[in-house]
């Protein structure tokens, strides 16, 4: 019956049909925009629910821009934990705090103790509070700085035409032409690739810089002289297990600085010693 | 006929490229020194890679090298037409070979007997220049790659090969002899020579001569199948011989092609090189095991390649004959990372027979190279950096043997000064005893003191060169370690402004900018 309604009224019909037509994909903006922005935090708790099942806590910070203070606990690196958890493991939480007119975690200790993972987490755990997600930890207060700066280790290549010293330098530069007091500043083994005690000066003088600006900072290091800088540092170490100094743990607690890297334990492991690796070598 | 133009022998070497490949092109930069001999040729670049991460371990072959691309450096011109007339010839190849398919005898044979007749040509030009060059030739290789195309490409021969494809594809039929075989078969087909063509075709052949004939009815497919089938059986034995002969000339062509391309890589080079003005020389190679490393004016040729015409790179002088293990201690920024590459570019380049940057130079062939250069961190989140040194150094163990020489570039920094340099001191150590020479850039000081105190034993330390002013000139000095590498310059530059530090020791003349190198 309605086609012979159509066939009586034509140019309605047509007109009726060519709308529907051209608005086949419409959506509403805000349905659509609600669609786009609920799909960060879908994909967010897609990401964690498998480190999650295996019983890893998530927690909502305690955000605030004018305490300046730092309470973390248990808290882990959340990429790897995803990692271990396709693997079937869990990774080990870490405690951290600076209360106080603490500003600087110094993390020393041993290689392969999880002195990087350690920063990283530092770095994610703020960021993830600033985005208003739950973080990988039990439990967490956190400042949310203006701007977190890292500053990790690049390989040395022929085309910046500079040496690995001077990179690590200007780079590092650059971030104190921008950190406010309000920043974070994560360093990883900067340095490294110059003498002890050139390397000794330039992280004294640069943490120095840092602890003047007043900002927030989590900087690994072999240098122990870093970790007793002044009252704004606090000092991590990177724990071994004292039967096999060749397993760690990846706890890092806060205490003093034992100039201990256990290096010689990870290259016994790898046949590197000298009467191991003679025997290796062919003639 | 082969070309011979790599190895004195015919050896036909099929060396596997070395299994710490990617390493070394990173550590050494080796790109950049195999693009500028491809000058944007894929096939030189290709050529120059597999040539020289594949080096022949003796003297001789490198000797060999040396004379022909000396040959090749004085007349590029000969040896750029040679390898565009080997590209021609493998231009022919393509066209043709496209078109038929071997299974079929017979086309087969028309689409060989093409190739063929088109390279003759070719192999003509390739004689014709070799002729012409005849005078110029010094070295033994290229002599001898000259007196064969003159010997085995002479105009008689090329004649009679012109000869056989012209009778091949006069197309006036096929003349067959068989035997009669068991029950009748027949048996034993072989392809007759045609009868040659102008006043003979007047004499009747003793072949042909009371020939009886019969025609095939035009109908008759059977017929015409039985036809073709006794020629494709009776051409058999030519199709072969003339595949053969084509088989035989491209792998001659693409061999020339192959070999060809290595020299005009270092011909490309060479230019590049002349053009900044900078010195080259063919070294002394001696024997593994004699541990022989002298050089003056060495550069580091990937350095000088990116810096290009503008750039200036600085050349230094090393006396290392007799010594095992080099420790290149001194300030950042002083060079040191650019020497070690230099070495390395060095003796690779020496062993596969290029001239090498350098003004003069002599060294021993080491059985294989190695590089453990400091990397950054490993993404994986599977090892810590120092257990990615410990067990690439590990990697390097399992491979490395008497012999071959190791270049470390802050090994073992990634952990404490004192257990590293106990771990470097240890690697050393075992490396140098069991034959294996070490070149070490480092800033462990305890490490590069812990040779010091070693008397004698070959050990040579070296030093970046700093000026009194803090100036880098980027020079190398015999000179023990010192526990600065002049880090402060560096900090007070990059920082400059009223840091105590800085203006305590107010050192003038900071070190240079970059464009002062």
């Amino acid at each position: 019956m309605l086609e012979l309604v159509a066939q009586l009224f034509p140019d309605e019909f047509a007109e009726l049909d060519s709308y529907c037509r051209r608005s086949a994909s419409y959506v509403d903006d805000r349905i659509g925009r609600f669609e786009r922005e609920v799909q960060f935090y879908l994909a967010y708790l897609d990401y964690i629910a498998p480190i999650r099942a295996r019983g890893q806590s998530f927690c909502y910070p305690q955000v605030s821009t004018e305490f300046r203070e730092l309470r973390l606990v248990g808290g882990y690196d959340l990429p790897l934990a995803a990692k271990l958890a396709r693997e079937g493991a869990s990774v080990v939480g870490n405690d951290a705090q600076l209360t106080g007119d603490e500003r600087a975690l110094v993390v020393s200790g041993p290689n392969q103790g999880g002195k990087t993972t350690f920063a990283r987490m530092i770095g994610q755990i703020h960021y993830l509070a600033e985005l208003g997600l739950a973080v990988p930890a039990r439990s967490a207060e956190v400042f949310l700085p203006d701007r977190i700066f890292c500053h990790f280790e690049q390989e040395e290549r022929l085309s910046t035409l500079r040496s690995r010293l001077e990179n690590d330098l200007e780079r590092m530069h650059d971030i104190l032409a921008e950190a406010t007091s309000s920043s974070l500043v994560i360093l990883n083994e900067t340095f490294s690739s110059t003498t002890l005690s050139d390397a000794t000066f330039l992280g004294k003088a640069i943490l120095q810089r840092l602890l003047e600006r007043g900002l927030f900072c989590v900087y690994v290091t072999f240098i122990d002289e870093l970790a007793s800088l002044s009252g704004a540092t606090v000092s991590m170490v990177a724990m071994v297990d004292p039967v096999d100094p060749a397993r760690r743990t990846y706890s890092i607690l806060r205490r003093p600085a034992d100039g201990l890297a256990y290096a010689a334990a990870i290259s016994h492991k790898y046949g590197l010693d000298y009467e191991q690796l003679k025997h290796r070598i062919g003639s | 006929m082969k070309p011979q133009l790599l190895y004195r022998d015919d050896v036909s070497v099929t060396q596997a490229l070395p299994t710490n490949i990617d390493a070394m092109m990173g550590d050494l930069e080796l790109d950049t020194l195999f693009s500028a001999m491809a000058a944007g040729d894929g096939f030189l670049y290709s050529a120059a890679k597999e040539v020289i991460l594949t080096a022949p371990p003796e003297p001789a072959t490198i000797l060999y090298r040396q004379q022909i691309l000396d040959d090749c450096l004085q007349q590029p011109t000969v040896f750029q037409e040679i390898y565009g007339v080997a590209l021609e010839a493998l231009d022919v190849q393509r066209q043709h070979y496209f078109g038929f398919i071997r299974a079929n005898p017979g086309s087969t044979l028309s689409g060989s007997i093409d190739v063929l007749d088109a390279y003759i040509p070719l192999l003509r030009h390739v004689r014709t220049i070799a002729m012409q060059s005849a005078s110029m030739a010094r070295s033994p290789g290229f002599k001898r790659f000259i007196e064969m195309v003159q010997h085995e490409l002479s105009d008689t021969y090329l004649d009679e090969i012109a000869t056989h494809v012209r009778n091949l594809k006069s197309g006036r039929g096929v003349l067959l002899e068989a035997a009669v075989g068991h029950v009748g078969t027949q048996i034993d087909y072989r392809f007759l020579r045609p009868a040659p063509t102008g006043w003979r075709d007047f004499v009747p052949s003793v072949l042909s001569h009371d020939a009886y004939s019969f025609d095939i009815a035009p109908r008759d497919d059977a017929g015409f199948q039985a036809l073709e089938s006794m020629r494709n059986r009776g051409v058999m034995h030519v199709t072969n011989a003339v595949a053969h002969a084509a088989d035989h000339v491209r792998a001659f062509f693409e061999a020339l092609r192959t070999e060809l391309a290595f020299y005009l890589g270092c011909l490309n080079l060479y230019g590049r090189l002349m053009a900044m003005n900078l010195p080259v020389c063919f070294p002394t190679v001696t024997h593994p095991g004699q541990a022989v490393f002298s050089a003056t004016g060495l550069y580091d040729v990937s350095l000088a390649l990116q810096l290009g015409e503008q750039g200036q790179v600085v050349g230094n002088d090393i006396a290392a004959d007799g010594i095992s293990l080099v420790i290149i201690t001194g300030a950042n920024q002083g060079g040191k990372s650019t020497f070690l590459r230099g070495i390395g570019l060095m003796q690779l380049m020496a062993q596969c027979g290029m001239f090498v940057p350098a003004a003069q130079a002599r060294m021993n062939i080491v059985t294989g190279l190695f590089t453990h250069y400091k990397r950054e961190e490993d993404t994986t989140m599977t090892v810590g950096k120092f257990e990615e040194e410990v067990r690439r150094m590990s990697d390097i163990a399992d491979a490395i043997a008497s012999g071959s020489l190791l270049l470390c570039n802050e090994s073992f920094s990634s952990t404490n000064e004192r257990e590293g340099a106990e771990i470097g001191r240890q690697v050393v150590d075992a490396m140098t005893d069991t034959g294996v020479k070490v070149f070490y850039v480092t800033h462990l000081y305890d490490l590069a003191h812990a040779f010091e105190r070693h008397p004698g034993s070959g050990v040579l330390l070296l030093r970046a060169e700093r000026k009194e002013s803090g100036q880098h000139t980027f020079k190398l000095l015999e000179r023990p370690p010192l526990a600065t590498s002049y880090g402060k310059d560096l900090y007070c530059r990059i920082f400059d402004d009223d840091d105590a530090v800085c203006t305590e020791t107010a050192p003038t003349g900071m070190t240079p900018a970059l464009d002062d190198r």
